[in-house]
């Protein structure tokens, strides 16, 4: 780990990505971009799949200090091995001077990642692509309205999971599925915990080859919460459980926070619209047991 | 150096003359044999560069088109299927203004799934904004990869180009072919310039963002329009240096003895030559025939078609595709840029050489009696599917045998 990463104070004074780009106030995913923008600087070329983020390079504006291209839902990982071949193949003759060198970032919401493009992804880890992939998890098409995605969790109410008991499916496992393919590294992080977030984009900037960044993304309109609490219940998401901080490194998993104690899952589930149904008008006790269970089953096989 | 090369052959080596620095892949029957050869070219030393098997045709466009917005010069090839699963980026990626050479090995689009060839796949590319060669010998495969390069480059253009041949009667298909010196393809190719549509670290760009209302929509949505327009008059200099260097003409628009010509046939890709030979066997018996060629699609040329035609008593036009609901596309096409002209001749309309077809010269023959016929009528003939008597009975043989099948006890291991 970087030594200088000690506290929040050695955290970058400098801010990277602009302001007033056309996200939601409070929105999660921008907080987590924030801050890895500000990590791995501006020789980057954001290489974006359709989702909320589509809309910060707007026209003629855009919030990046670095490059930029737009792809389409299914493909970012592709264009971003097009980029990186083409740079290779430009380095190798010579007309690439190295400080012209630039990182791929992919950049994709949940939708993506667990769903239409998770194809492209499984082929770019597989031939080892150099790339950083940052999905920003708002765990469900976001930018539609907040559709059940394979990311949406237990419970959850969303547009198409407007029955009593919510979303019936439990989360995609994306971070397993990158570590099955043995990529250079995968982490899970949270614009709420930001000194976690920057060990790990600091470790993830100084190692090639596939790299998954997964930022659970609180979502005010989509989770239906005030702005103002984003950050609160990021940390909530993280004191629960309900989001493990982890990373695969050098063939490992390991958790970089084990919360203790963990506090009831209720405690994030409660500050969020889309779980109202689970307590109002009656308690759903068979789906927040359903919810805490898993929880508990995943910490204990971690702490076994 | 003349060779014998089947059109899979030619593609691949123009490729190689164009120099390609990287040729993102994916595998389709009748294309395979192109992506074999460029491999085995890169593994050996043979071209500078990289071959990289993406998992899917969506992926393998993206990649292509993000490795020239990257500032190489890029090479790919599909087929069918795959250029359909790839059209999302297919019509995504001209506006990037990268441009790059897509080949595609026409097939017949399911269903039902088949492997041999038609043209329904490269026409449902037809709006994609790609500019749009077809060949008609495996010559004119190598001689096309060379001038899409140089026109697709052209700083008035600067779009993507797609290259189509016939999938088996081309591309397995083997012809003598004379292939350019690589001095001789670097002379009319130079090295491939990004013209300052490339990502790097000192020099940020956005590219392919998304815009916000119908003007600005508009707006590039005309730009790269008026870029293929203008791809049209940059085609008859490149054309005539190409001419000039190699000795071969290669115009938007090929006439085969149709200057003098009564009645024509009006068709594009390998089946043309078909046309050529009953051509001359109709000249052979007094009939004032001839045959008109797009080798351009896209652009479309207009007035060099409405020079051709123009006096033609009656056209043929022969589309081996089908808009199902509507007829031949080149058909509606050309009677878009004839109708209201003087001199403009009946225009008739004829399906044929479905996935792999043939058209034979009786067919042929037929035709021009049709349209002998309805010269005399002043009448055009209404749109025909070509299907023979004899293939109707064998086809109700194996639906005979299909019935026979269905009604076997279940007994069959």
């Amino acid at each position: 780990m970087n030594p200088a990463l000690r506290r929040m104070k050695d955290l970058p004074s400098t801010h990277l990505l602009g302001a007033g780009s056309a996200m939601c106030a409070g929105c999660g995913g921008l907080l987590a971009l924030h801050e890895i923008c500000d990590l791995l600087g501006a020789r980057t070329v954001f290489v974006n799949a359709a989702s909320c983020m589509t809309l910060l390079a707007s026209y003629p504006f855009t919030p990046f200090r670095g490059s930029w291209l737009y792809t389409a839902m299914a493909s970012a990982p592709a264009g971003a091995q097009g980029v990186r071949d083409a740079l290779d193949i430009l380095s190798e003759r010579g007309r690439l001077p190295p400080e012209q060198d630039l990182t791929a970032v992919a950049l994709t919401g949940d939708g993506a990642a667990t769903g239409i493009g998770l194809s492209a992804t499984a082929g770019a880890i597989d031939r080892g692509l150099d790339f950083i992939y940052l999905c920003y998890d708002n765990e469900g098409y976001g930018n539609t309205g907040q559709q059940s995605s394979p990311a949406t969790p237990l419970g959850a109410r969303t547009a198409t999971s407007t029955g009593a008991h919510g979303h019936p499916a439990s989360k995609m496992d994306l971070f397993a599925i990158w570590v099955a393919q043995r990529p250079a590294y995968a982490a899970t992080v949270i614009g709420a915990d930001p000194l976690d977030l920057a060990r790990k984009i600091d470790r993830a900037r100084a190692l090639k080859g596939p790299r998954l960044i997964h930022a659970l993304a609180p979502c005010p309109p989509g989770w239906s919460f005030d702005p103002a609490e984003g950050v609160e219940i990021g940390r909530l998401a993280v004191k629960t459980g309900i989001w493990p901080l982890k990373e695969y490194v050098d063939g490992r998993v390991v958790h970089t926070h084990v919360p203790h104690p963990r506090l009831p899952v209720e405690e994030y589930l409660k500050r969020q619209g889309r779980f109202r149904h689970l307590f109002e008008p009656g308690r759903d006790t068979r789906v927040l047991a359903q919810i805490q269970s898993q929880v508990d089953a995943y910490w204990e096989q971690v702490c076994a | 150096m003349r060779r014998l090369l089947t059109g899979n052959a030619a593609a691949a080596w123009g490729a190689r003359l164009a120099r390609a620095d990287y040729v993102p892949a994916f595998p389709i029957t009748p294309q395979t044999e192109i992506i074999e050869l460029l491999a085995q070219w890169f593994g050996s030393g043979e071209l500078r560069g990289r071959l990289t098997l993406l998992e899917s045709e969506h992926s393998m466009l993206t990649a292509a088109a993000a490795a020239a917005a990257t500032g190489v010069r890029v090479f790919t090839a599909t087929s069918s299927q795959g250029l359909l699963y790839a059209m999302e980026m297919l019509y995504a990626v001209p506006g990037w203004r990268a441009p790059f050479v897509l080949v595609n090995v026409s097939r017949g689009l399911a269903s039902p799934i088949t492997l041999e060839s038609d043209h329904n796949d490269v026409l449902a590319a037809r709006d994609s904004g790609f500019l749009q060669f077809h060949c008609a010998s495996c010559q004119e495969v190598v001689d096309s990869v060379l001038l899409a390069y140089r026109l697709a480059e052209d700083p008035r253009v600067r779009l993507p180009a797609l290259v189509n041949l016939d999938g088996f009667h081309l591309s397995f298909t083997r012809e003598p072919v004379d292939l350019p010196t690589a001095e001789a393809a670097a002379a009319f190719l130079p090295p491939f310039e990004s013209q300052g549509i490339e990502f790097r670290a000192g020099r940020p760009v956005s590219q392919a963002v998304a815009v916000l209302g119908g003007s600005a929509y508009s707006y590039f949505r005309y730009e790269t329009h008026l870029a293929a327009e203008q791809a049209l008059q940059a085609h008859g200099a490149i054309a005539a240096e190409f001419a000039q260097r190699f000795g071969r003409r290669h115009d938007a628009v090929e006439r085969y003895r149709s200057d003098d010509a009564e009645i024509a046939f009006f068709m594009i890709g390998a089946f043309a030559t078909k046309a050529m030979d009953a051509v001359d066997r109709l000249r052979e018996a007094g009939i004032a025939a001839g045959l008109v060629r797009p080798r351009l699609l896209r652009p479309y040329p207009a007035a060099a078609l409405q020079r051709a035609l123009a006096g033609k008593r009656a056209v043929a036009v022969i589309d081996q595709n089908l808009s199902v609901g509507k007829g031949g596309v080149l058909h509606g096409e050309l009677a878009s840029v004839l109708y209201g002209q003087p001199d403009a001749p009946l225009l008739a309309s004829y399906i044929g050489g479905l996935g792999g077809r043939d058209i034979s010269a009786g067919e042929f023959f037929q035709i021009a009696r049709e349209l002998q016929d309805a010269v005399l009528a002043r009448r055009v003939p209404p749109p025909r599917l070509l299907y023979t008597a004899g293939e109707l009975r064998q086809m109700r043989n194996l639906q005979a045998i299909a019935a026979g099948e269905r009604g076997m006890p279940e007994a069959r291991a």
